[in-house]
């Protein structure tokens, strides 16, 4: 539950930034009630924010999204036995849910973690955002305040975790040397989408640490 | 961003986990695998990236270099979530103010 809170205070910054981004309340709320994914939306909103087209918006956010694919996946026969249930369940099937879930050492505490964190996490996410989304629409101009660096800063903040390992932070670089070289050459919103391909030298790292 | 464009994320970003939850074992491990855990990373510092030094499709430096500079210092010292937005948010209004 402790954690559930502690996302659900990311969730209210998320509110803020989707407003100051131009999305009205409304679209902020149902943004964190469908797409359910603190990754994916900052970068929606990041995007929109930077000048970005909806296309490039929506394709990082699900690009970023695909990692739910592989939590589903690691969870699959755990949630077998619900059948249909599986249905409404999968929306809850996000990193927070998962890491809870796998850290338990039988099957029953297991799912009861996910459904907990899961629930949890939806209730406060959603809470979040609808606080700080109000917030956002009081807030006049965001450069004023600063408010255009709290994109950048949020996902300093997220990936603080993840460059853990080498292939991670070949990645990093190579999306950040990707992205900044194709401002000048490119449309609004493709830099993002051709960063993607830094994870090739990450990959190339990886297999090279693998092969020795 | 219109409605449609949420509609598809929301809709793309659930067929995603529910794929997931229902391909099951069937799914090899490996290159693919790996590809999409160094997504995040990949695209998380392009944005950082693109959002302190990117203003209309050209490269410029100003007041946000010094919100992600206090951004980074913050996160390496552990500093919690909104503790980072804040710290960055304010050390950008102030340098904007000084320096416009």
């Amino acid at each position: 539950m402790v954690l559930a809170l502690a996302v659900g205070l990311v969730g209210i910054p998320f509110g803020v930034l989707a407003t100051t981004a131009g999305l009205s309340f409304a679209k902020a709320m149902v943004m964190s009630l469908l797409v359910f994914t603190g990754a994916s939306q900052f970068a929606a909103v990041g995007v929109l924010d930077a000048g970005g087209s909806p296309f490039s918006a929506v394709g990082s956010a699900l690009l970023l999204g695909a990692r739910n694919t592989l939590y589903g996946i690691r969870l699959s026969s755990l949630l077998a036995p619900l059948g249909l249930r599986r249905l409404p369940a999968a929306q809850l099937v996000i990193d927070e849910s998962t890491a809870m879930s796998v850290a338990q050492t039988d099957d029953r505490c297991a799912l009861e973690a996910f459904w907990w964190t899961g629930l949890g996490v939806y209730l406060f996410w959603n809470s979040g955002t609808a606080l700080g989304a109000w917030l956002g629409d009081l807030i006049g101009e965001p450069e004023t305040w600063g408010l255009d660096a709290a994109f950048p800063a949020s996902f300093v903040a997220l990936v603080g975790t993840q460059l853990t390992d080498q292939p991670a932070r070949v990645a990093a670089i190579a999306g950040v040397a990707i992205a900044l070289v194709a401002v000048p050459f490119s449309p609004p919103g493709l830099p993002i989408l051709l960063a993607a391909f830094a994870v090739v030298p990450g990959l190339g790292v990886l297999k090279r640490v693998a092969d020795r | 961003m219109s409605w449609t464009a949420i509609l598809v994320l929301g809709v793309g970003a659930y067929l995603l986990k529910l794929v997931g939850v229902f391909i099951g074992n069937r799914l090899p491990d490996g290159p693919l695998h790996d590809a999409v855990r160094l997504l995040p990373p990949a695209l998380f510092c392009a944005l950082i990236a693109l959002q302190t030094f990117e203003r209309d499709q050209e490269l410029v430096l100003d007041a946000r270099a010094v919100g992600l500079a206090v951004a980074i210092i913050a996160t390496v010292r552990k500093v919690p979530f909104l503790g980072v937005l804040v710290l960055a948010t304010v050390a950008t209004a102030v340098t904007r103010l000084l320096i416009g």
